[in-house]
């Protein structure tokens, strides 16, 4: 096969598997994360016999199912897909690479069963059965999210085979599953799925605060979702510093990529933003000997340049990953003092900043989450390229013969965007019918009968 | 080509648990589909809609969990036999690409379904399920046929249409909706017994005898038909299988006369015991060949420490999965799971709680005192985490 024919087959098949897991993945952090949110409202409800929590959380489970629904639909295309683009990543690696996969179907499936029990079981259940029912939805979430990741990190860190005559012969499940890049890349998607969840139902809120709809119901809404995800941002950004030293020391090129270092040299000058053309770096704010200092402590470190490898094991499009990187960073920045201004307020004057000046940026910090988690892929998976399992296949060896791919790729993205209608349309629906349910929930209340607490928490 | 060489423990057991997972997609989500058929069949909205509320009720707390054995067979199938798992996604494209449409408009349609405010929107939600519940289940039979006549090739150069179209993989196909309606029509009398509506059962016991019939006609149809396209698979099923064969009609024989005599007891079990019979006489039937004669479990094999890894997913599914699916049933079964909105009291006793924000607090100074240590806390932390690093030259 000649190079043209490769190429007119691999940007087709790339960029689909890129859609499926672009779309893929913000339904499946509403999976992993949703439910830790809805049970903090829940528990909240329940244990102060809060009314308003109580509907939040009740509300909200339905909401989640339908992204679950969303997400297990897109997830099975997803793998259908794996087999269909990539046969020879499947044929030849699936004996290591199938095993994080095939775990992750059990914590699926409780995650499954678990979503049905908790979604219908609201009326008939006891109370604190009922919350329990869903703490295997938190557990198998995050466990589930750790056997995925474990396969991406798999890809990018490929560990516990034997390889022989181009078929595996022997597998350590263990130490697939444990690679090397394990550590760093699983903790570093569970907390980004906890601050697009968060962020994005506090989203929500935050308009609706905005329209003037300042009733308890949306302050506990917004409060909640956004706590949970405000907790995470700092952590996020400590840990996403570990992220990027490990990736220099395990994939120099995709880090040479990521922070433009053309040749292998010391005291490099770090770029925020910036294009490379011809040898430098053009439009960008320079900051000198800094990205040493990042990496090696000191400013005179040596980082590797992607002239250590031949061009054609070089990661491709570094302005990309560059900028992607670069964006994940500055929005993962701009979410923590999102987070901190609330903080600071919240610790020191002991209520919610409401202000306009606040909300209009919280508004947007769903998208941003959204935004930051989807620079971040591009930065691992485009930075991987040209390889598939890093050092072992590369991906133009990898795909499919056959023709249709281009085909196939525009189904797929009519079908993301029919899922996508459901993912964002089912809830505003949902919502429309809550509003009309809810006429007075907008305005001041007017003083009603006294609350019927004790059956409303059985109802709950 | 390898089908002399005995598979090991490891592998029997994968292949055991891939059928068996299959024979739990069929008992359970094919169940769902059967639904989904006589939700169609039901005539117009008016007149089915006594028929369609039943149907709903029984499957809408239970679909997405049935809907997971599918998977669970996937990764058993491409992480303990690889090069089997290629050659089907290859060589059987078409019809996997549409029994998944299938299955996505299915979780479409049920996700909508409760939203959409307008009878035509209803209406259409209500038409994808159930045509999704005939395409899914007549294409992966089409597959499976595909496979038990031995037409896929180990090593397909692309699709391969050929494979799934002969008369023994669409009389399959044909095979697989028809037992899905007759699964469905004998959940679906045991529940209506449950809730007491006479006339329902009535209703679906007809169905289920119907349905029973035409499963019975095509299962004999493809048996003299795998005679000409499958002769290793016949011999089986006439040889080694025979007796689940035999367990399968005489399982599907009592339950439809179960429901002549209207009995309720056993009647489920009984269902069920035919399907899982005839997938596990499959089962039998294709040892130890994963393509009949072409591809041999053992050949197929991923290596032993995969076929371990499989095994302990296996257990946990034993353990962590068997048990929880039980109780979603249980539950079900005992009229716990109810698909419900939030009371009119909930949001009444909600909004008489809205009271206007707390006033603001003085600030304590006990909680500046705080911030300010555990800051000098992290600066310290991160002093002392970078101090011995920075003298090491890289």
């Amino acid at each position: 096969m000649t190079g043209h024919l490769l190429a007119a087959s691999v940007i087709p098949a790339r960029s689909q598997m890129g859609a499926t897991l672009g779309f893929h993945i913000v339904f499946a952090c509403f999976g992993i994360a949703m439910p830790a949110v809805v049970l903090i409202a829940h528990w909240r409800g329940l244990r102060r016999g809060d009314a308003v929590s109580l509907l939040l959380a009740r509300r909200w489970s339905k909401v989640m199912a339908v992204l679950f629904a969303v997400g297990a639909v897109s997830g099975v295309v997803l793998s259908y897909e794996l087999g269909l683009l990539f046969p020879k990543l499947m044929g030849i690696y699936g004996p290591a690479f199938g095993i994080p996969f095939s775990v992750e179907a059990i914590w699926f499936f409780v995650e499954a069963i678990f979503t049905a029990i908790y979604l219908y079981g609201w009326k008939h259940l006891q109370p604190w059965l009922h919350w329990w029912t869903g703490v295997p939805l938190v557990i198998s979430g995050i466990l589930g999210a750790c056997s995925v990741v474990a396969a991406n990190s798999w890809m990018n860190q490929p560990s516990g085979f034997t390889l022989d005559d181009g078929k595996i012969t022997h597998v350590d499940p263990w130490a697939v599953i444990f690679n090397k890049a394990t550590p760093y890349e699983v903790p570093h998607m569970i907390l980004a799925a906890y601050m697009v969840t968060g962020f994005t139902i506090a989203g929500v809120y935050a308009v609706g605060l905005l329209r003037g709809r300042r009733d308890r119901y949306h302050r506990l809404g917004f409060l909640y979702s956004f706590a949970t995800a405000a907790v995470c941002a700092p952590v996020q950004v400590v840990f996403g510093d570990f992220v990027a030293r490990a990736v220099e020391q395990q994939q120099p090129q995709k880090f040479a990529a990521m922070e433009l270092v053309a040749r292998t040299h010391t005291g490099v000058t770090e770029w925020i933003g910036g294009v490379y053309w011809d040898g430098r770096v053009y439009f960008g704010l320079g900051i000198p000997d800094l990205d040493s200092l990042f990496t090696g402590y000191s400013p005179h470190a040596k980082v590797t340049g992607w002239d250590a490898v031949p061009a054609s094991l070089r990661a491709p499009l570094p302005d990309l990953i560059h900028l992607s990187f670069d964006l994940m960073v500055g929005l993962g920045m701009l979410l923590l003092l999102l987070s901190a201004w609330q903080a600071w307020f919240a610790w020191f004057r002991r209520r919610l900043l409401m202000t306009r000046w606040f909300l209009i940026p919280a508004a947007a910090a769903g998208l941003a989450a959204v935004i930051a988690m989807e620079a971040g892929w591009i930065v691992t998976e485009v930075g991987r390229q040209p390889w598939v399992v890093y050092g072992y296949l590369r991906t133009s060896d990898a795909v499919t013969p056959s023709a249709g791919v281009p085909v196939t790729l525009a189904l797929v993205l009519v079908l993301y965007a029919l899922l996508t209608a459901a993912a964002v349309g089912v809830p505003w629906l949902m919502g429309r019918r809550w509003r009309r349910e809810d006429p007075g929930g907008e305005r001041e209340p007017a003083a009603g009968p006294p609350p019927e607490m004790a059956s409303a928490q059985e109802q709950g | 080509m390898t089908a002399t060489v005995t598979p090991s423990w490891e592998t029997i057991t994968t292949g055991a648990a891939l059928v068996a997972a299959m024979a739990a997609y069929a008992l359970f989500a094919g169940a769902d589909f059967g639904g989904g058929i006589w939700g169609l069949l039901a005539g117009s909205s008016a007149r089915g809609r006594r028929a369609r509320d039943a149907i709903d009720t029984s499957v809408t707390p239970v679909w997405e969990g049935n809907q997971v054995w599918i998977v669970l067979g996937l990764v058993l199938l491409w992480t303990g036999f690889p090069d089997a798992f290629a050659a089907i996604f290859t060589a059987l494209f078409v019809p996997l690409a549409a029994s998944l449409l299938g299955l996505v408009l299915r979780g479409a349609g049920f996700a909508f379904r409760h939203e959409a405010a307008h009878p035509a929107g209803k209406r259409l939600t209500g038409a994808l399920f159930a045509c999704s519940s005939l395409l899914a289940p007549f294409f992966l039979g089409a597959a499976v046929g595909a496979v038990a006549t031995g037409q896929v090739p180990v090593h397909p150069d692309g699709l391969d249409n050929a494979a799934w179209t002969t008369p023994t993989a669409l009389v399959t196909g044909a095979l697989f909706v028809a037992a899905c309606a007759f699964i469905g029509a004998v959940y679906l009398v045991g529940d209506a017994s449950r809730r007491e509506h006479d006339d329902l059962v009535t209703y679906f016991g007809h169905r289920a005898v119907a349905s029973g019939l035409a499963a019975g006609v095509l299962a004999a149809a493809s048996l003299a038909l795998l005679h000409g396209s499958s002769p290793y698979l016949f011999r089986r099923l006439t040889g080694v299988a025979l007796p689940l064969v035999i367990v399968s009609a005489l399982a599907a024989a009592a339950a439809v006369t179960l429901i002549w005599l209207r009995r309720r007891r056993l009647l489920r079990v009984l269902g069920a015991l035919s399907v899982a019979a005839v997938v596990a006489a499959w089962g039998v039937a294709q040892y130890p060949w994963l393509f009949p004669t072409s591809l041999g479990l053992a050949g197929a094999s991923a290596p032993a420490g995969s076929q371990t890894a499989e095994i302990v997913v296996i257990g946990m599914a034993a353990v962590l999965v068997v048990p929880s699916f039980a109780w979603l049933y249980w539950l079900q079964q005992h009229g716990r799971l109810e698909h419900d909105s939030a009371s009119a009291q909930l949001r009444r006793a909600a909004r008489a709680e809205d009271r206007p924000a707390a006033p603001v607090a003085a600030v304590r100074t006990p909680r500046l005192l705080v911030g300010v240590i555990a800051t000098a806390a992290v600066i310290r932390v991160i002093q002392e985490r970078r101090r011995p690093r920075s003298n090491v030259q890289r």
